[in-house]
């Protein structure tokens, strides 16, 4: 038997454990607790019960016989009209300090065309190894021939961990991937550790828009795939002297095979991107209208930052949706946050509480934007916001 | 036009309050709803059926209980509607769920099309989608803001996706698997006459006994790679903001400019 098991004898039926299930498949029946079809199994309550009474028994899969033939950790680097991103930069730190912790060497996959720059970069970014694969149906990102390229370079070269960056083709790509290698994937991961025990990779992440955060592993199947989001970690340092094997390997699809063909990239202008951007000025409910919108952006030209917005300020067709900060838009990690007008919804904070230094202008005191910044102005958006911007083109001189 | 509409019932999150002293998630009175996202799924499948006819069916994998969410989307229009729900389902991780759902729309073949919400709010992992895609081997476009042109007869769809850069303009045969984004549409809502066919409808359940073709290696908690080994509260940011106030706005904005050149984010 499989599941949640509940061991009566030491139930004292004291209930710690209904408050801390996220899906709320718990209930008290007499004196014991009862498991709900809602149960996933997360195991937050095995943690919570003060008296041992809760257990998950797994059912032994069949671990791969070869799973320890499996070695060194990979990176994919994202590469957009021959330029690298900078998350997968991100991703070659993480994945150079599990490399160094495990022992073992660091490979990059560079995928596309005219791209041996990239490659030179990977290694100055950490990569021991670079297997570049250039050719012109990889110009430009598309799932199947990318994927296929990936899933065979695993079958024959067997890494043990492999990250992609969780943008929007990185997670699209590493859902495919993982799929094919029939593999465990772990998305927007904001912590990458190694059990020194058993050389697994502790992959944590957030759920329910941040409220909770899961550990969770990949202890049978190899690779350990996960994706990490934009400025969750730090560009390593670029050293040039760095040096480091350059692989090249031939695409897999032919173009005749491919069912997708890109036809135009239409480019937003710069200020829509959310995820790049280190400075963020939103405009929430509070702005009023679409020229409410207008302060907004004057404070984040003079800033050099984006244009973001909550979800009431989307909805209402003030702005485009590409603006949307919070759980049904883009999750942001800026330096700094300055919330105008928005009162601070849950599924806003969800999408902008982990900023590092968050401002809240709004009129209302009790707004709950409040509990989350770390500085507050309690007034009207449309007298702070230009002095503000009046201040800093003063002081920046722009 | 066959649309097949793969969704999720999940808590409705916005509604969440956290319990300031526990920092636990207070479930009380929190209602179940459809992923957001799967609304707009939903809605796209709908308008398809009215363009080109045929029909559009819903699918869920859940508990019991995730057959509301099948008949919310009946009342909206969906012609039909399968509940794949088991024990032996319980604890699938996105691995499993895509095998379990992809063996379950094999026996709905054929079909034209699938979509899906670009991710569920509670999980927020935006991996069942190419998963499903993967498993049964047809193309995936993810991120769909815009389906430009669709011609069911030559089996070709363009559509707009909405990348980090911009948006790109993709050509891909059909079928498919889309995953939408909130821009594609405005989803309506149940109407009367749909609510009242909803309520009548028998729901088919479909259990693994249903899905003779599947591994039942790879369903449910024995046919998930990953294993959650942990569940904890993140610490909450810590406390209110300094407030800052003055006479006028502008002598406001000098404290709030030296803060932040003091903080260095600027």
């Amino acid at each position: 038997m499989s599941g949640l098991i509940v061991l009566a004898e030491h139930c004292t039926a004291c209930g710690s454990c209904l408050g801390v299930c996220p899906f709320g498949a718990l209930s008290l029946e007499g004196d014991t607790v009862v498991v709900g079809d809602q149960c996933n199994l997360c195991g937050a309550c095995v943690d919570a019960c003060p008296s041992e009474a809760l257990r998950i028994e797994r059912p032994q899969a069949a671990a791969e016989p070869d799973q320890a033939s499996y070695r060194g950790v990979w990176v994919w680097v994202e590469q957009f009209q021959g330029h690298a991103c900078t998350i997968s930069w991100e991703m070659m730190g993480q994945g150079r300090r599990l490399a160094d912790e495990l022992g073992v060497a660091l490979t990059a996959c560079v995928l596309g065309h005219d791209v041996a720059h990239i490659a030179r970069e990977a290694i100055a970014y950490g990569a021991d190894r670079v297997f570049l694969v250039d050719d012109p149906t990889l110009a430009v990102y598309r799932t199947d021939p990318y994927a296929a390229v990936l899933v065979g370079l695993v079958r024959e070269h067997r890494p043990e961990i492999f990250l992609l960056g969780a943008s929007a083709r990185g997670r699209d790509l590493a859902g495919a991937v993982a799929t094919d290698l029939h593999t465990g994937l772990t998305a927007d991961c904001t912590g990458l550790d190694i059990d020194p025990e058993t050389r697994l990779l502790r992959q944590t992440r957030p759920a329910f828009g941040g409220n909770i955060m899961a550990t969770i592993i990949c202890p049978k199947h190899r690779p350990q795939m996960a994706t990490v989001r934009h400025r969750v970690f730090e560009v390593p340092p670029r050293d040039e002297s760095r040096v480091g094997q350059v692989v090249c390997v031939p695409a897999v699809m032919p173009e005749e095979r491919i069912a997708c063909r890109v036809v135009d990239f239409l480019l937003e202008s710069g200020q829509v991107n959310l995820a790049d951007a280190r400075i963020i000025v939103t405009g929430g409910r509070g702005v009023g209208g679409p020229e409410g919108f207008e302060p907004i952006r004057e404070l984040a030209a003079v800033l050099g930052g984006a244009v973001g917005a909550s979800r009431a300020a989307v909805d209402a067709g003030w702005i485009p949706y590409a603006h949307q900060v919070g759980q049904t838009g883009r999750t942001v990690k800026p330096d700094l946050y300055i919330a105008c007008g928005v009162s601070g919804a849950i599924q806003h904070l969800a999408g902008m509480q982990t900023s590092k230094v968050i401002v809240a202008i709004n009129k209302d005191p009790e707004a709950p934007i409040f509990n989350v910044a770390t500085y507050g102005v309690v007034g009207d958006l449309f007298e702070v916001v230009p002095a503000l911007t009046a201040e800093f083109r003063r002081r920046l001189g722009r | 036009m066959h649309a097949i509409v793969c969704i999720k019932q999940v808590p409705d999150t916005t509604d969440v309050k956290i319990n300031p002293e526990t920092n636990t998630l207070i479930r009380e009175g929190v209602a179940s709803i459809i992923n957001p996202f799967d609304t707009y799924a939903i809605e796209e499948g709908l308008r398809l059926k009215e363009r080109f006819g045929g029909k559009v069916t819903v699918i869920t994998m859940g508990p019991p209980q995730a057959r509301e969410a099948l008949k919310e989307a009946v009342a909206m229009g969906a012609d039909d509607a399968i509940l794949l729900t088991d024990r032996a389902f319980a604890g699938s991780d996105t691995w499993a769920t895509a095998y379990t759902l992809s063996q379950a729309i094999r026996r709905l073949a054929p079909f034209d099309i699938i979509l899906c919400g670009k991710q569920a709010i509670d999980g927020d992992t935006g991996q069942v989608g190419p998963g499903i895609a993967r498993q049964l081997r047809i193309p995936q476009l993810t991120y769909v803001s815009r389906l430009v042109e669709i011609d069911p007869a030559s089996a070709r769809i363009r559509v707009e996706r909405l990348l980090e850069e911009g948006r790109e303009i993709v050509d891909c045969t059909l079928p498919a698997l889309l995953t939408v984004v909130k821009d594609i549409n405005q989803p309506r809502y149940p109407t009367f006459l749909g609510i009242r066919r909803a309520t009548r409808m028998e729901i088919p359940v479909w259990d693994s006994q249903a899905l003779p073709e599947a591994n039942p290696e790879y369903l449910g908690l024995k046919g998930s790679p990953t294993q959650v080994v942990r569940i904890f509260h993140p610490p909450a940011r810590s406390g209110r903001a300094t407030l800052l106030t003055g006479d006028t706005p502008a002598q406001i904005a000098a404290q709030l400019a030296d803060r932040l050149l003091a903080d260095k984010v600027i």
